[in-house]
């Protein structure tokens, strides 16, 4: 019988089924973070049990770190309490650790991919729920809670229920200036915040084969601001030369054999899905988000709906904008390009290939946090950071930064930040920031102008 | 996990639509390394203000609301998978949510922290607010092994939930209790599959 590409990875790591109907599914591979993770070594500990697969587990701190003087001490004490306590678990239960000063640390989404532990066929989770960008290469990848950290780290397996299945398509080419990232806003904005809940996404489509890695990694991304437990395309000829050479992965006849076997890894013809949507690429713009939750998006050339509902209103009040307004011209005081959405090396070329020679707006604070040292490194090595010093973009060290605010990147109460991370919940970057969800091309189009403006008009 | 049997409580009323977990907890407060404390800070920036004064509005804030039971909108917990969200509703001492629908993860994080939630329709919901808009003190029975949460007026309705989830909440186990219990299956599986699809 045909098969989705899910039920085939799926199916290969059910260990046993239990009353209910739920799974115990098998997990390849562990990321853990200083945020979520303590609370679960605590219940080790409590327990009295060991990390079952050391080999299978893989730290890093993100969430909460400093994005300047990272090689001085961290100066807000419970911060450092809280990466401190990551390296003191991972030494007492022997997990390997990419921690603040390591020269592969990073944002855990970004380094996985990165350092080749991130590969087709598995299953990987992490407690954080942008973990679904792992499925751009081909996995069964999502964000789990803390109770479940500690499944998998005391035996690797976790308790599911099976999802249900959506493949969503997506046909024909975007148009120059529409990224990755606009077109999955534009998915979101039509699917809502909820319109994927208990499913797990496949994309798929000439529109997603014609994205380089990073753009299918920025798409998979964002799967769970539908709702859906996670997001997946099948691997190609592309994701495999992405991954080739990389540091956790064989080279030579030892590859070529991983190749043929992830070929395999495609959804069958005739397989069906529970629901299935598609779209166009040509009717995607340019993407900003309105309001207050990712769903809030419109193409640039539209115009904020009008619509009644009271937490409608009470988001466009957080906001300050009115029903029926055109985003175009709207000023904005930050710009903050990172997050595990848009901080790898292809955007911050984009960002530098676009700012070159020109200049910030002065009214405006810019931001750039690379998704990972390496991110950081090379981007260094290409001269990309010379380029943002002209402009006056600020490069910052790796981290989650102002994508959450959990250190001191925050955006002040009332102001507006145009960010190219993934969430725009009230006060997430920050209490009262007003944040508006783009691409990294639109985000920096703002930074030169002090206001929202199509980048298009760049680019004719 | 503490048991969950029997509830007969208030309720408190937050008819709000697609109330994410940064609402719930905001990120800057996640810098605990124990699961408590957190309920000081549940719905922190609809609590208080800039100045850590109460927001009189805030349903929270308003004295004549009280109890176990919370009534949220639609898509309740949706947005990041901090479970952190749980322990701020526990810690505050809610053990009950009822919504029209749940976000995935954190249905399963409520679970695994012995909350309750309780997925009702839209029209149940609109019902539920009235009948606590109308009389703050009105009190509902959730009975677990039933499956039914009922008022003394003649309001009852059944809900679903997973037979397993129901047996974990019903005697207070959780999840790795159960797989520690298996490990030998874990462990003959690894071996049969070295590499299980690729
Ligand atoms: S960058 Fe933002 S979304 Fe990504 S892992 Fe960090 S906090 Fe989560």
């Amino acid at each position: 019988m045909p098969k989705t590409l899910f039920d085939k990875i799926w199916d290969a790591h059910v260990v046993k089924e239990i009353a209910g109907g739920r799974q115990v599914i098998y997990i390849d591979n562990h990321f853990i973070h200083e945020v979520t993770s303590p609370q679960a070594f605590d219940g080790l500990r409590t327990r009295g049990i060991d990390v079952f697969r050391t080999n299978k587990t893989i730290a890093t701190a993100d969430h909460n770190v400093p994005t300047q003087n990272q090689h001085l001490p961290i100066q807000d004490p419970l911060s450092k309490k809280q990466v401190d306590t990551l390296i003191s678990n991972c030494e007492e239960f022997q997990v390997d650790l990419y921690g603040l000063g390591h020269k592969k640390q990073g944002i855990v989404h970004v380094i996985g991919p990165e350092l080749g532990i991130t590969r087709p066929g598995t299953t990987i989770v992490c407690g954080d729920s942008h973990t679904s960008t792992h499925g751009a290469f081909g996995n069964i990848a999502f964000g789990i809670g803390t109770s479940q950290v500690e499944q998998v780290l005391s035996t690797q397996c976790l308790i599911l229920d099976k999802p249900k299945k959506m493949r969503i398509t997506v046909e024909g080419q975007l148009e120059a200036g529409v990224s990755a990232k606009d077109l999955i806003l534009y998915i979101i904005s039509k699917l809502t915040v909820g319109g994927c809940t208990g499913y797990f996404v496949e994309y798929a489509g000439s529109a997603i084969r014609g994205l380089s890695m990073e753009g299918r990694m920025t798409v998979c991304n964002m799967s769970i601001e539908m709702g859906a437990r996670g997001g997946m395309i099948a691997p190609d000829e592309k994701t495999f030369e992405y991954m080739k050479g990389r540091e956790h992965l064989p080279s030579g006849a030892a590859y070529e054999a991983l190749k043929a076997q992830w070929r395999l890894l495609k959804t069958d013809a005739g397989a069906t899905f529970d629901k299935e949507v598609s779209f166009g690429a040509a009717d995607i713009t340019p993407m900003v988000t309105y309001g207050t939750n990712p769903g809030m998006g419109i193409r640039i050339t539209d115009k904020i709906p009008q619509l009644d509902s009271v937490s409608f209103n009470k988001s466009l009040e957080y906001m300050d904008y009115q029903q029926g307004e055109s985003m175009e011209n709207k000023t904005v005081q930050h710009v903050f390009i990172g997050s595990c959405t848009n901080s790898r090396i292809e955007d911050l070329r984009l960002v530098a290939d676009f700012v070159k020679g020109k200049q910030k707006h002065a009214a405006i604070k810019a931001m750039i946090v690379p998704g990972s040292k390496q991110v950081e490194l090379q981007a260094k090595q290409e001269g990309l950071d010379v380029i943002f010093e002209q402009a006056g973009f600020e490069l910052r060290q790796p981290g989650c930064s102002a994508c959450l605010g959990m250190n001191e990147d925050k955006v002040g109460a009332g102001e507006y930040c145009i960010s190219t991370s993934n969430r725009n919940f009230e006060g997430r970057q920050g209490p009262g920031a007003r944040t508006i969800l783009a691409s990294p091309l639109m985000a920096a189009a703002a930074a030169i102008e002090g206001k929202i403006v199509d980048v298009r008009k760049y680019l004719s | 996990m503490k048991k969950l049997e029997l509830v007969t409580s208030t309720a408190v009323p937050l008819p709000i639509e697609d109330i994410d977990t940064d609402q719930i907890i905001p990120a800057r407060f996640l810098k605990g390394i124990s699961k408590l404390g957190f309920g000081e800070n549940l719905f922190r920036d609809w609590r208080y203000d800039k100045a850590d004064q109460e927001i009189p509005d805030f349903v929270l804030n308003n004295k004549i609301y009280t109890g176990e039971i919370l009534l949220a909108g639609k898509n309740f917990g949706c947005g990041s998978s901090r479970e952190h969200a749980a322990w701020a509703l526990v810690d505050y001492g809610f053990r009950i949510v009822v919504s029209s629908f749940f976000a995935d993860i954190f249905k399963g994080n409520a679970l695994n922290n012995g909350i309750l939630p309780i997925q009702v329709t839209e029209t149940e919901l609109d019902h539920l607010f009235r009948l606590v808009e109308h009389d703050s003190r009105a009190t509902f029975t959730v009975d677990l092994p039933q499956q039914l949460m009922h008022d003394a007026n003649g309001f009852s309705i059944q809900f679903d939930i997973d037979v397993y989830k129901k047996e974990c909440l019903l005697n207070g186990y959780d999840d790795i209790d159960y797989l520690l219990s298996i490990k030998d299956e874990i462990v003959a599986f690894e071996k049969m599959n070295s590499s299980p699809v690729a």
